[in-house]
């Protein structure tokens, strides 16, 4: 039972630390194109994280956020299109297959079970067993070690149920969760959605260390403030299609929702990266 | 204390639980704690368990006699095999109508193939073995029902009910009953332990609570789940043995006319089913998954957990204990015959499983709330019917205390929900 990504390697997160934006890059999505029926999800698009970088996806509703995400994860196959990982190519067939590579996705509501405790959610189907009896301790000394690693203080017993905590502890729980096993790539789906102003400083907070520590993280959100609080780039998508990648410290909000809005593909003429940023104001 | 600052400023207090005073003053302030926050366990129904005790020992002269205790435990016996099944499907958040007709095939078939004569015929270890191993299956089909095409537990169950209700009808209205003779099956209800026996057990029952105790002291020394107070501790376990080698020495102390009386195998069934249950729920990777799908089906799927294959193993334990409970039954009156299941055995098991605070819900519920439900409506029913109170009554007191423990329950956990815990 005790699978390939062992969580001992992993709760020591601070040696792994990287020199921060190296240039191979984690994650190169190419010409992803995914259909439904005759709706067009997702549209020739690009994609492109490197290590210890946020990026963040932004776009309207229906702007085929989810379906990259999903295509990311495995949980759909897109009808054409490379995914490279660290260089490779790769083919995610299930979440399973999307473990083993180190991408892990922290769903928008939550995938925790509310009347497990912390550390029985952290371990949720992985849990460390001998035969088949539980090994209670070191997964509650991982949980609590992974928690401090992420600085996530607030939650006062790992042992108490998910369903006592507040729901920035509960996000805080999920990432944590994903950081576990030894991940290098976090997918997280609007993780501020459902949050109050603390609890969303508290999360994006996390979001932050989690790009310090070297992880590659893809923040999909509607929120431009928490946007601009963490990414370090922004990927702008509309109606399937590129619209701009935006340097975050080189751009605007309003620049952003314009392209969310009304930006127009980057890449129909053959010319990538016509940003739209220039033509904001 | 200043390396500890450095860490962030936002440092909340350490994940360490805040300490109560050790010994019995904590034992003490911990228990008003639970009683304040709602966090009752098992006392209320240990409590109601203790007055029905006291009550009829006092009202019913035929009441507090080892052979009428020995009763208890044989009629209780079959009831908590069938609630166990019921507490596993409750987790899930499913339900299980079929168990009391299935409880009637698991006795069908082994008073088949005990029947003497038959070219079938087979040693009654091995009818029993198949037997349960026939309603496993019978519960795993129905289980694949509900995991594999997702049609709900109770209609796939209810026309379980009705197949098996039909097969055991057409099988005894033309056979009439049918006896059963092998000693191995009736020793399951009428096989006495000598005294000294009796007691061995009580004494192994008792020493398996503190002994989990201290094996999550060595193993998982310095986590939170080695935390129990060794106060609260020795309390359970002198609760445990008041009870263990109580329930013994009643039992070892009659007499029917020349034969000593004593603990009765069906007792032991149930302890050792009891044991075997909770550690499946409580300490392996199976029981984590259980309550897990029970609280967040869908989060478990995503966690990379197979839904549907633990909702067909619960089903297949519920089946199992099912005719478990069956061939205790059937022991009981050494026969099959068209008035089986007796009484309300289905209602009766799920009440049991409920009034020992087994949410219908789902992810809510300890395997132990079975055995001592099953024991309270067993002890109100027998102490009614010593009373010579009419079956109609008997009905209406069991359902107001189903209603009531309920009701508590569901105060309890509002309770709990607004101190946040």
């Amino acid at each position: 039972m005790v699978e390939a990504s062992r969580p001992g390697a992993s709760t020591t997160l601070l040696p792994r630390q990287r020199p921060v934006m190296s240039d191979t890059p984690l994650l190169q999505i190419q010409g992803i194109t995914k259909a439904f029926g005759s709706v067009q999800a997702l549209d020739d698009v690009d994609l492109e994280v490197r290590p210890g970088e946020v990026v963040a996806i932004v776009g309207d509703n229906g702007a085929g956020k989810s379906t990259l995400v999903k295509c990311i994860a495995g949980t759909h196959t897109a009808d054409s299109g490379r995914i490279l990982f660290e260089g490779q190519e790769v083919h995610i067939h299930g979440p399973k297959d999307a473990g083993r590579l180190g991408i892990e996705v922290v769903y928008q509501d939550l995938a925790l079970c509310d009347n497990l405790d912390v550390v029985q959610n952290m371990y949720l189907g992985r849990e460390l067993n001998r035969g088949q009896i539980l090994s209670e301790a070191p997964m509650e000394q991982h949980t609590t070690e992974t928690l401090k690693s992420l600085a996530v203080t607030t939650i006062k017993s790992v042992r108490q149920t998910v369903a006592t905590l507040s729901g920035g502890q509960r996000q805080s729980v999920a990432v944590a969760r994903a950081v576990m096993w030894n991940s290098k790539l976090v997918v997280l789906d609007e993780p501020t959605a459902a949050l109050g102003v603390a609890q969303t400083e508290q999360v994006l907070a996390l979001v932050r260390r989690l790009g310090q520590q070297g992880l590659g993280v893809i923040l999909i959100s509607h929120n431009l403030h928490d946007v601009f609080e963490t990414a370090d780039r922004i990927a702008v998508l509309r109606l399937g299609r590129n619209v701009g990648v935006f340097e975050r410290l080189k751009t605007t909000q309003q620049a952003v929702v314009e392209a969310i809005t009304a930006g127009k593909p980057t890449k129909v003429a053959g010319i990538p990266s016509a940003a739209p940023a220039g033509a904001g104001a | 204390m200043t390396s500890a600052e450095v860490v962030g400023p936002d440092r909340a207090p350490p994940l360490e639980e805040e300490q109560l005073p050790g010994g019995f003053r904590g034992a003490m302030e911990r228990a008003r704690l639970n009683l304040r926050t709602g966090n009752l366990g098992a006392l209320p129904i240990i409590v109601g368990e203790i007055a029905v005790v006291i009550l009829f020992g006092f009202t019913a002269t035929n009441f507090f006699t080892s052979v009428n205790f020995v009763n208890l435990i044989t009629e209780s016996a079959g009831t908590a095999m069938l609630a166990y099944g019921v507490v596993f499907v409750l987790l899930l958040g499913e339900i299980d109508l079929s168990i009391g007709y299935l409880a009637g095939i698991g006795a069908l078939i082994v008073a088949e193939l005990q029947l003497p004569g038959s070219s079938w015929q087979m040693n009654g270890i091995l009818a029993m073995l198949v037997a349960v191993a026939a309603c496993a299956v019978i519960g795993g089909v129905q289980g694949s029902i509900v995991a594999f095409v997702g049609v709900p537990s109770f209609v796939v169950t209810l026309g379980g009910f009705l197949i098996w209700q039909g097969v055991i009808l057409n099988k005894l209205q033309q056979r009439g009953t049918i006896i059963i003779q092998d000693r191995w099956i009736n020793y399951t209800d009428a096989y006495i332990f000598s005294p000294t026996f009796g007691w061995l057990i009580a004494a192994i029952f008792t020493a398996l609570y503190p002994g989990s105790v201290l094996y999550r002291k060595i193993v998982a020394r310095g986590t939170q789940i080695a935390q129990q107070s060794w106060t609260s501790a020795t309390l359970k376990t002198i609760g445990i043995g008041i009870a263990a080698f109580g329930t013994v020495a009643v039992a070892n102390h009659g007499k029917i006319i020349e034969t000593p009386e004593g603990l009765p195998l069906a007792g032991l069934i149930v302890v050792f089913f009891f044991v075997v249950l909770t550690f499946l729920a409580k300490w392996t990777t199976f029981g984590r998954h259980v309550y897990a799908v029970g609280g967040n089906a869908e989060a478990a799927r995503r966690a990379g957990i197979s839904v549907p294959r633990i909702r067909v193993l619960v089903f297949m334990i519920s089946g199992a204990t099912a005719g478990v409970g069956g061939i205790i039954f059937a022991a009981q009156v050494n026969s099959v015959a068209l008035t089986f299941p007796p009484g309300n055995l289905l209602l009766n098991a799920i009440a049991a499983a409920v009034i020992g605070g087994v949410s219908l819900f789902g992810g809510r519920g300890e395997v132990r709330g079975a055995l001592l439900g099953a024991i309270l409506i067993g002890t109100l029913q027998n102490g009614l019917n010593t009373l010579n109170i009419s079956n109609g009554w008997i009905y209406i007191v069991t359902g107001l205390v189903l209603l009531g423990a309920v009701t508590l329950d569901t105060v309890a956990v509002r309770l709990q929900a607004r101190s946040g815990r």
